[in-house]
């Protein structure tokens, strides 16, 4: 990311640029709609830092209470929440293994999230997917994944399907900037492109990939790279959630009415490590993450923005925090008390055909043990 | 003697051949400047500069191929997948580049290329980062495949791959990376291709190799402790090549196989040698070879739940009992 110093130290958060919030997109949500932009991301931080003491703390039996991964989205709330709250009846979401965000702002419950993380039979994976694979098909998010780009040619499947359906959709198909320099990337803009898809590549772009600054990862400017294969690209700032939906909705139209995709960059910051295994000593100093919590804080700033339209009073906007904590804290509660799946679990849910026995009709075994 | 960690004695391998041998140079994610995702490479770059130890974007087919071709030049690269599971991104370049071209160009060419890091279920990284491609990999007649159990093995049999003119793809295991073992100070190789009997016993063989082995041993001991059954264990350390000679000795000792494997049972490792073992050794069989893997599914994240879809002790007890009955 481009690193601007802020101005001075006591800068405070800069509230959002009004033009933006004057974007006809913007300009048309409810004083209702607000309120439910900023909660969602305020839900996100409170869950993402309850699911991070839930990982570095232990349960009942002294065990840990999340196991692998944990990739958390503090910081980045703007981007999810404003691109998932322009999502129509056709329009689809697909991510990386950073996922939790865009799980809460399509609308899945927390509770079936957090029983995820806990590997419980109630999670939305029944479990066995994991921090990294929350998927949410009838909310039109496809997950959720861990291999870093192989989510991008899924993305352009689903603008294909949508295409071919005759819908007036799009798929938004999100990654970070270190996944920009994987092959699998590259052929999917070219399909894109080539057979004019609605598709958006969405770069949420942290300025890290693991320990990696973006200059010692990629050669020349991210979302430029959409000018190789003549397909339009546009950069904005992912601090103002404003911002971001103002952009993604001029893409998000030229998709949806022309069947055209996009590359789109959002600058953005992430607060916590690359994982929360990442000790975050060897890349970047403590104040360059001060700094930006200080001056560039998505909900800090929209709330800021909110409190000058008249739309949120301190007071309310510490209520919908409380709210937002004690939701989390339920979720950790339904995690913690459901059970774990059996070991009988593990084979079901692996082929369609042996979840549904009656409508088989292959012969043969399905499985070796 | 020292007592290393796995993770050291892969470490001091990578250190002791970058620097015997300048054509050496070490690449892959986070391997520089982050001190490697896991920790192996740590203090490699200080020491031996960007030139020799090199951070990768994140472009797996890229940077591995890049590798192969380098070492087509004579350059020995030894590249770090941050996790096996990401080799499917290299996957073309893997089999079809590194595997072939000697065969294609009439033995014009030689690949002596090392690809390392870890291959392993057990720490609840979900399907995509669990895999385990060593059956797949010692499918293509032209690679070598190494999975080390012990600091002690992963020491010298890395430092074997590196001298090795052939693609060596060398399998290690997150989980075994802290486990600590006895390490000479002087140098030493092990060469591809030997098996090791860490346990000998008589009334009952186990075959394995990488993490099962050390599961294995504490089964047997379980074993002789608890049910008075004498299991001699033996480690393959290579796949490819395959010490089929070490494990044939120990089935004329003890007439009683059991295969154990991190590995989904359809065409893994455990499918080549049972059929080996009987058609070499079927007459000195007594009973049908027993196998025991990875419960045949996508690997589950839920801790608790991982930890049986794996073999583990208790498992490995049981299949041995039942041969035993
Ligand atoms: C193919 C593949 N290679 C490497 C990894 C390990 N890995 C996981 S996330 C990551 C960094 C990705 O950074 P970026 O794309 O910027 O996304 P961010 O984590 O910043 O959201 C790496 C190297 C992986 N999961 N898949
Ligand atoms: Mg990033």
């Amino acid at each position: 990311m481009s690193k601007k110093p802020s101005a001075t130290i006591e800068q405070k958060p800069t509230a959002s640029n009004t033009s933006h919030g004057q974007a006809p997109i913007n300009a048309a949500l409810t004083q209702a709609q607000k309120i439910e932009l900023f909660s969602q991301m305020v839900r996100i931080r409170r869950f993402e830092e309850r699911s991070h003491r839930a990982y570095t703390g232990k349960n009942a039996a002294g065990g840990a209470n999340i196991g692998g991964f944990l990739h958390l989205y503090n910081g980045q709330e703007a981007i999810a929440v404003g691109c998932c709250s322009l999502m129509g009846k056709h329009d689809h979401v697909i991510t990386a293994y950073r996922d939790h965000g865009h799980a809460i702002a399509v609308g899945m419950d927390t509770k079936a999230l957090m029983a995820e993380l806990y590997g419980k039979v109630t999670g939305c994976s029944k479990g066995k997917g994991g921090s990294m694979h929350f998927f949410s098909p009838e909310r039109n998010y496809w997950g959720g994944h861990g291999i870093v780009g192989g989510q991008i040619p899924l993305g352009v499947g689903l603008a294909y399907g949508v295409k071919y359906k005759g819908h007036k959709g799009s798929a938004m198909a999100f990654m970070g900037d270190g996944a920009v320099n994987q092959g699998a990337v590259h052929e999917a803009y070219n399909l894109a492109a080539l057979w004019n898809l609605p598709c958006i590549f969405v770069i949420e772009n942290n300025g890290y990939s693991m320990g990696t600054s973006q200059a010692r990862s990629s050669a020349g400017d991210l979302a430029k790279r959409a000018e190789g294969y003549g397909m339009a690209w546009g950069v904005c700032e992912g601090h103002d959630v404003y911002e971001v939906r103002a952009t993604m909705d001029k893409f998000l139209k030229i998709a949806r009415e022309e069947c055209k995709p996009a590359v789109v960059e959002i600058r953005t910051y992430r607060y916590r490590g690359h994982s929360v295994a990442d000790p975050d000593n060897t890349y970047r100093t403590k104040t360059e993450i001060e700094d930006y919590r200080r001056t560039k804080d998505p909900i800090q700033v929209f709330q800021t923005a909110l409190i000058a339209e008249g739309v949120l009073t301190t007071e309310s906007a510490e209520k919908i925090d409380e709210a937002a904590r004690a939701e989390a804290e339920a979720a950790a509660d339904f995690a913690d008390a459901s059970p774990y799946p059996t070991p009988e679990d593990i084979q079901k849910d692996v082929y369609w055909e042996s979840d549904n026995p009656d409508q088989r009709t292959s012969q043969g075994r399905l499985f070796f043990n | 003697m020292s007592q290393l960690t796995y993770r050291e004695a892969v470490r001091h391998a990578l250190a002791e051949e970058l620097t015997r041998d300048p054509n050496v140079v070490v690449m892959g994610e986070e391997v520089g400047q982050f001190q490697g995702a896991y920790k192996v490479t740590q203090g490699l770059l200080e020491k031996f500069g960007p030139k020799r130890v090199a951070d990768t974007p994140i472009s797996e087919a890229g940077f591995i191929g890049m590798g192969i071709g380098a070492s087509m030049l004579g350059v020995r690269p030894v590249m770090e997948l941050m996790f096996w599971s990401f080799y499917s991104v290299a996957f073309d370049q893997i089999l079809n580049n590194a595997a072939n071209v000697r065969y294609m160009s009439g033995g014009q060419i030689n690949c002596p290329i090392v690809i390392r890091g870890p291959a392993n279920g057990g720490t609840n990284v979900g399907a995509t980062h669990s895999h385990t491609p060593e059956n797949i990999l010692a499918a293509h007649p032209g690679v070598k495949v190494v999975v080390p159990s012990t600091p002690y093995d992963a020491k010298g049999l890395l430092k074997s791959a590196i001298r090795d003119n052939d693609p060596v793809f060398f399998l290690e295991n997150t989980v075994l990376y802290g486990e600590k073992g006895e390490v000479p100070d002087e140098e030493y190789l092990i060469p591809l291709g030997k098996a090791d009997v860490k346990r000998e016993g008589k009334d009952l063989t186990i075959v394995t190799y990488g993490r099962p082995v050390i599961q294995s041993l504490v089964a047997a001991e379980l074993l002789a402790k608890e049910h008075d059954i004498s299991v001699e264990v033996v480690d393959l350390r290579t796949i490819r090549p395959l010490d089929i000679d070490t494990v044939l000795a120990s089935v004329r000792k003890t007439h009683r196989v059991l295969v154990v494997e991190e590995q989904k049972p359809f065409c893994g490792v455990g499918a080549q040698l049972t059929y080996m073992i009987q058609a070499e050794a079927f007459d000195d069989l007594d009973a049908p070879i027993g196998r025991l893997c990875t419960i045949d599914a996508p690997a589950i994240y839920s801790p608790p739940v991982e930890a049986e879809q794996l073999p583990n002790p208790q498992r490995i007890l049981k299949a041995a009992l039942a041969l035993l009955d």
